[in-house]
This record gives C-alpha cells, sequence and structure tokens, in this order.
C-alpha cells in the first residue's frame, strides 16, 4: 500500500484548509519558544532540506556526509506554538566517540528536546533504522520522518510507513522534503507529540545475550532508583556498562540528577507547561 | 550532596563489575542486537520491487567515475574544465569592472574631492588608499568566483565529493591517514577554516590532527583568484592565443594537484614521525546521485559563497588599502615606511625567486588571503611611482584591465620565475589568521597550530628558494 496515500501534491500545501496549523517560517529568530525540537538523522537523507523547508533559512544543503558538523539553529510557529528547531550532524549510530556523533548525542539526551525528528531514506530504511533505534533508547518522544519517498517511488520500493509506525512506537511521516511534500504531516505530527496528544510507546532493542539482558536490567533498575523518572534509564545504564566517558562524568558531576529535576519541572525559559506527559510509557 | 555523591559512585563501581563480568564482545553483542531489530523491523515493512531495472544509470556512473582506469583522468578531466570555464569566462567582465571601477570612476572621485576641496592627505587614503584596494579586489575576485563557485556546488550537490574520497582512499591509507580526510580536503578548496571544522567527521585524534595540519594545502577561495589571475597573465600568455585559457587551467589544476600531493607526503611523514599510529577504518556511503537544483544552487552559492568571500576581502581590503597608502606615503628620512619594509624583505625576497612586494603584501594579508592581488598592485604602483594611479591624475588603464595589471607586474621588475614563485608560494604559506585561530580552537593546543601555521610556511620558503636556484642555474632570467 501507501504508495498512493503518502505526501499530497506541492499545491495542497498552500491551501488554508490543508494547513490548518498555520506554518510561520521564523529563520533565526528564537525568541520565548514553547517547544524545542532535535533533528537526527544519518547523513545525507535531507535533514538540512527539512530543517530550511521548516524555518525558511538556506543553511547549504549537500549530497555528502559530514555537511553539517556543527549544529544548527532555526525557528518556526505552528499551531500557535512557537518551535526552535536544532539541526543535528548526520550520523550513523550515537555509540562511538567521533565529535559529530557526540554532538548528536549530547543534545538529545541533555538538551532534552520535547520531541526529536529522526529523517531516515526510505530507499536505505534498514540502515536507517540503526540511528533510529537507539535515538528511541533515549528519548520518548519522537516522530520519524520517512523522506525521499520520491527516490523510493521511483525505484519501485513500497513502504509500508503505518506497519512501521506501529512497530517503531512512535509517528511516521512519508515525505519528499525536496518538493515540500508531506511536510504539513511532520508539522502535524511534530505538534501533536509535543503538546502530548500523541503519546509514543517507543520500540526498545530486545537485546542480545541472555548474560547482557541480565546486566542490563539490574543496572537500570539502580539507575531508575537513584534517578527516578528518567525516560531511558535502561539505555544510561547501556551507556555505563560500555564505559561511556561523558555519561560517567554526567553521573559523576550531578549533570545526570539536574536532568531529573529538569524533567520534573520544565525550565522556566521553556514557557509551556508541558511536562511529564508521555514519559511513563514502559 | 554528599550522599547522592557517593550512590553515583557505587552506581559507576557496579556498572564497571558488572562490564568486567560481561566480556569484551559487550559492543559487538549490542550492535548486532541493534542490526538484528532494524533488519526486522524493515523487512516487516518494505516490499520491494519484482524486477530489477535493466539498465541502472546510477551504478553505471559510479562504475566509471571510480573505476581504477578512468577515476583519476575523470577527476583531473572535470578540474581542468571548471577552471577553463573560469578563466575563459571571466576575462571580459573582469576587464569591464576594472574600466568602470578604476579608469571611470576613479578619476570621477578624485574631480569631485578636488571639487569640494579635501586635502590631498584625505583624498590619497579614502580614494587612493581604500577605494582602490577595494575596486581591485572587485574586479579581480567577483567575476571569477561568480563562475567558479556555482561550478563546484553543482558538483557538490550531484554527489560527486564523496566519489572522490572513494578514489582518493587508497592514496590517504598509504600515507597514514583516514580516508574521510579527502572530504575534509574538499571543504578545504572552499575555505580552510571551514575544512578544519569538517574534520570532526574524523573519529581519530590522531587523523583527525593529520588532516587539521594538512587542510592548508587544499587551495581556498582566497587564494583561486591569485592562482587564475598570475596563471592567466604569465602563463596563459605564453601560449597561442586560442590556447591561452586552456593552459592557465591547466596550470591552476597543476598547483592544485600539487597542493594534494603535499597533503598525502605531509600526512605521510606526520603519520610515521610525531603522529605515529594505525589507520583506522570506516564506512564510506557513496550517496545516491541527486540531480542539482540549479537555480537553488546558483543562488546559495552565490550568497554563501561568492558574496561571503567578497564581503570579507573588502572588510579587510578597506583597512589594508588605508594602510597601504599611508605606508608609502609617510617618509622615514629619506623614503617611505613601505620602501623601508620592501627594501628590508627584498635581498631574502629575491633570493627564494619572489620579492619584496610579495613578502610585504603576505603580510599585510595574514587577515585574509584574498588581499594579496589588490596588495600587490597597490605596493607596486605606489613604491614604482608609476605614474598615474599614486596621484591620482591620468589614465593609466588604457584598453583592457590584463594588459594594464601586466604592465604594473612588468613595471615591478616580475619575471616568469615571479610568477611560478608566487602560485607556489600562494600554495605553501601559513593559513590565514581565521584558519589559525580556527585550528586553535579546534586542537586546543598552540603546540600544534604552531605547527600548522609554521610548517607551510618554512615548506614554502624550501620550495620557492629551491626552484629559484635551479631556474637560476638552468640559466632562465630572474
Amino acid at each position: 500500500m501507501s504508495d498512493s496515500k503518502h505526501a499530497p501534491s506541492a499545491a495542497c500545501e498552500t491551501c488554508p484548509a490543508h494547513n490548518p496549523g498555520n506554518l510561520r517560517k521564523l529563520g533565526v529568530d528564537m525568541a520565548n519558544w514553547d517547544y524545542a525540537v532535535a533533528l537526527a538523522g544519518n547523513p545525507n537523507t535531507g535533514k538540512s532540506t527539512v530543517f530550511n523547508a521548516l524555518t525558511g533559512l538556506r543553511q547549504h544543503t549537500g549530497n555528502w556526509p559530514g555537511k553539517t558538523v556543527s549544529r544548527a539553529e532555526g525557528g518556526f510557529e505552528y499551531g500557535g506554538k512557537r518551535f526552535k528547531l536544532v539541526d543535528l550532524p548526520g550520523t550513523y549510530s550515537l555509540l562511538s566517540t567521533s565529535v559529530d556523533e557526540e554532538i548528536a548525542r549530547n543534545f538529545i539526551l541533555f538538551g532534552q528536546p520535547d520531541v526529536s525528528v529522526i529523517v531516515v531514506d526510505a530507499t536505505r530504511l534498514e540502515r536507517n533504522l540503526n540511528l533510529v533505534l537507539q535515538v528511541l533508547e533515549i528519548t520518548n518522544r519522537a516522530v520519524v520522518c520517512l523522506n525521499l519517498m520520491d527516490e523510493a517511488k521511483r525505484r519501485k520500493l513500497s513502504i509500508d510507513d503505518r506497519r512501521l509506525a506501529r512497530d517503531l512506537g512512535v509517528p511516521v511521516v512519508p515525505a519528499s522534503a525536496r518538493y515540500s511534500q508531506g511536510l504539513p504531516e511532520l508539522l502535524q505530527a511534530i505538534h501533536e507529540v509535543a503538546t502530548g496528544a500523541t503519546v509514543c510507546r517507543p520500540h526498545r532493542i530486545r537485546s542480545g545475550s541472555p548474560q547482557l539482558t541480565q546486566a542490563l536490567t539490574e543496572l537500570a533498575a539502580k539507575v531508575e532508583k537513584l534517578y527516578p523518572g528518567l525516560p531511558n534509564s535502561r539505555w544510561i545504564a547501556l551507556r555505563l556498562l560500555d564505559g561511556d566517558e561523558r555519561i560517567t562524568q554526567a553521573v559523576h558531576s550531578g549533570e545526570m540528577a539536574q536532568l531529573v529535576l529538569a524533567q520534573q519541572a520544565p525550565p522556566a525559559e521553556n514557557g509551556s507547561g508541558q511536562g511529564v506527559v508521555g514519559l511513563e510509557v514502559a | 550532596m554528599s550522599q547522592s555523591n557517593s550512590q553515583a559512585t557505587q552506581l559507576l563501581q557496579e556498572a564497571e563489575t558488572l562490564r568486567w563480568q560481561l566480556g569484551g564482545n559487550f559492543q559487538e553483542n549490542l550492535m548486532e542486537a541493534i542490526y538484528t531489530d532494524a533488519a526486522r523491523i524493515a523487512d516487516r515493512s518494505v516490499v520491494p520491487p519484482d524486477e530489477r531495472p535493466r539498465f541502472d544509470l546510477e551504478r553505471t556512473i559510479d562504475r566509471l567515475v571510480t573505476s581504477r582506469i578512468w577515476g583519476f583522468p575523470l577527476m583531473l578531466g572535470l578540474l581542468i574544465a571548471v577552471f577553463w570555464i573560469t578563466i575563459e569566462g571571466a576575462n571580459v567582465p573582469s576587464g569591464m569592472l576594472a574600466s568602470l571601477l578604476v579608469e571611470t570612476f576613479h578619476p570621477v572621485l578624485k574631480d569631485l574631492s578636488a571639487a569640494i576641496g579635501l586635502p590631498w592627505w584625505l583624498d590619497g587614503l579614502l580614494i587612493d588608499g581604500m577605494y582602490l584596494a577595494t575596486a581591485w579586489v572587485i574586479a579581480v575576485m567577483l567575476p571569477p568566483m561568480a563562475i567558479f563557485f556555482p561550478l563546484f556546488t553543482l558538483l557538490e550537490d550531484f554527489g560527486y565529493l564523496p566519489r572522490v574520497a572513494f578514489n582518493l582512499d587508497g592514496l590517504f591509507r598509504r600515507a597514514g591517514a583516514h580516508g574521510k580526510q579527502a572530504l575534509s580536503m574538499a571543504m578545504g578548496f572552499g575555505c580552510n577554516a571551514a575544512g578544519v571544522i569538517a574534520t570532526r567527521i574524523i573519529d581519530s585524534p590522531r587523523e583527525r590532527l593529520i588532516a587539521i595540519i594538512t587542510n592548508n594545502f587544499s587551495l581556498c577561495n582566497g587564494r583561486w583568484p591569485t592562482q587564475i589571475l598570475i596563471a592567466t597573465l604569465f602563463i596563459g600568455a605564453l601560449a597561442p592565443p586560442l590556447l591561452g585559457g586552456f593552459i592557465s587551467a591547466l596550470a591552476v589544476v597543476a598547483v592544485a594537484v600539487l597542493g594534494i600531493f603535499l597533503s598525502f607526503v605531509v600526512s605521510w611523514g606526520l603519520s610515521r614521525t610525531v603522529l605515529k599510529g594505525e589507520v583506522s577504518t570506516f564506512h564510506l556511503e557513496l550517496p545516491p546521485y541527486r540531480p542539482p537544483r540549479i537555480l537553488q544552487t546558483l543562488y546559495t552559492s552565490l550568497i554563501d559563497r561568492t558574496i561571503f568571500v567578497l564581503w570579507r576581502a573588502v572588510v579587510f581590503a578597506l583597512p589594508a588599502g588605508a594602510a597601504i597608502w599611508l605606508s608609502s606615503n609617510i617618509v622615514l628620512g629619506e623614503a617611505s615606511i613601505a620602501q623601508h619594509l620592501i627594501g628590508f624583505f627584498n635581498p631574502f625576497g629575491l633570493m627564494i625567486g619572489l620579492n619584496g612586494v610579495i613578502l610585504m603584501a603576505y603580510v599585510v594579508a595574514i587577515p585574509a588571503n584574498e588581499i594579496v592581488v589588490p596588495t600587490l598592485l597597490m605596493l607596486t604602483v605606489l613604491t614604482t611611482g608609476m605614474a598615474g594611479v599614486g596621484e591620482g591624475a591620468g589614465v593609466m588603464f588604457e584598453l583592457d584591465s590584463e594588459q594594464a595589471t601586466m604592465e604594473i607586474f612588468q613595471a615591478g621588475g616580475w619575471t616568469l620565475l615571479t610568477a611560478i614563485n608566487l602560485m607556489l608560494f600562494s600554495l605553501i604559506h601559513n593559513p590565514c589568521s581565521t584558519t589559525i585561530y580556527t585550528i586553535y580552537k579546534e586542537t586546543g593546543s598552540a603546540r600544534w597550530t604552531a605547527l600548522a601555521s609554521l610548517l607551510p610556511i618554512a615548506m614554502g620558503f624550501a620550495v620557492t628558494f629551491l626552484v629559484a636556484q635551479l631556474w637560476r642555474l638552468f640559466g632562465g632570467s630572474g
């Protein structure tokens, strides 16, 4: 299915009936934002194109990995709420130690975005899902943007996005950002996850060996006890098991404890009352 | 606080104990779990096409551009084509801009200042110093950049750069460097500071340092115009007129390729001396070709690169123009400050086949390589006392700007050797101050920053000295 149902034509975008949320591109104006949105994904999946389409900025997009090595920020307004959008460097994983992966990882973990949008290449779904699964370990509030649907179509691939959404436990939006298709749906999904209208139940990795599972459960319980309310105690446990320096340091310095506080009461600059919605999902 | 601290320490200790119990294949185990899950989920939702298309254009192009036989010739061919188009196309608009800004506006401004009775020093500082420097920057740089950057960006958008990285990977590996260095090197062809930041994609600190130190051997925005201008004037002029543009393009490509060669040599040297270690492996995805969106590319390359670089050049040219004019007009003893300095640099400059004006221009241009050419022109005009420009009366630019520029250089005693060595020195000298600062920020080490800055300039002196000696040995003039 799905070939026919995704992505309305570009003409729909300007039609008021189609665009009830009233997207306003704010460029670099990020004052008084209500929600922070992170944009993650493999290199070369069109993150920067999505970023530009939503903010109206013209960050140079390039067809090769490593184009965005630091993060870029911009703003947009949708459904009466102001969003700050952060374009993270494209990475294949969040596990290794290169600077770009660390920037992406740290922002999703410590920056506590209200929504993490993971842009994936529909024509290379399996490889892209590796990163998606890792992001879903860290955060509960995510939207998958199934980008490059035009190319998938060209290659006669058909992707069942509803099945995918069910398996991943987060909204999946097919899009062709280059041709501005699917962006209204993406905005709607971001808005719904940010406001808590949609509650995600993200897929969690089924760890390989029984020993690992056991060690993980044991340690995760301890993390949970020390930092009640963290959405990703299992992932923290995983990183501690791996001897991740940054996470170890965060435990040491009390930064992790700060995260727990921030989870319970959003910081004052984040004006909305958005809080614990969707956090108690296992 | 202390209680939660001790709890944290306890947690970390437990993690450590468990890690030892699990043994070494933890990472593998985890990655395997992730891959298995990803494969299962993808498998459930993707329906592959029933039949493979018989002819896969993308694969065919990829086979060609990354082939062992055709990969490198195609790469060189594309580079030469880009420069040939740039050089041929920039000629006429450059001349028009020069005649407009220098021949027409300059006298108008002079007349105007005479009419309102500006004192001679203010008139000189503003019009002969700041205005002329800026006018030259625009005339010399705008046309080639407006052609070169869009062409380069189109290649980039099309997806050619990762293929270049793929082709060069073997060479980098043999040099003891990371294959991704090809990407940061390619970024360096735009701007070395950006190239240095782009090395963040390299995981291993050892290989990243190599990439940072050698990035300077990628000719940057600020240096392309110097190369193109000098190649057109001195080397293209040697060939019959029809072939001139092509020969100039070849010369510029030769310098760029020499830069790539040097970055291999220096990487090799570093990885065998101060930065010893193993080469790490990595995945490089050859992304699908995307049809470039021509209009948008033109827009972004014009705004992001051309205007950005031009603006930077103008910002640095204004004060530099003022400084040059002042130093040429403030007389200490019997000569101006500029003449003292040039006289000071001259013996050493001539020894390495350059001259005092060039060395002084490179001192002035430390903040931005973009202003080398205007500085050269102004210093030569002001210190050789050529009639016209310095005093404001008379028009020295007749016919077209190219010929006029050539006249200035000839008055300064330039030879073919000077031109060749200037092209070499422009490739091999210290990075601009922005890049040096970026290197310091990225490495956080004054030692590596010093090495990255001083190594190229030492090499530059050595190479130009050697070329000059050989040239003179084999009877070349100069």
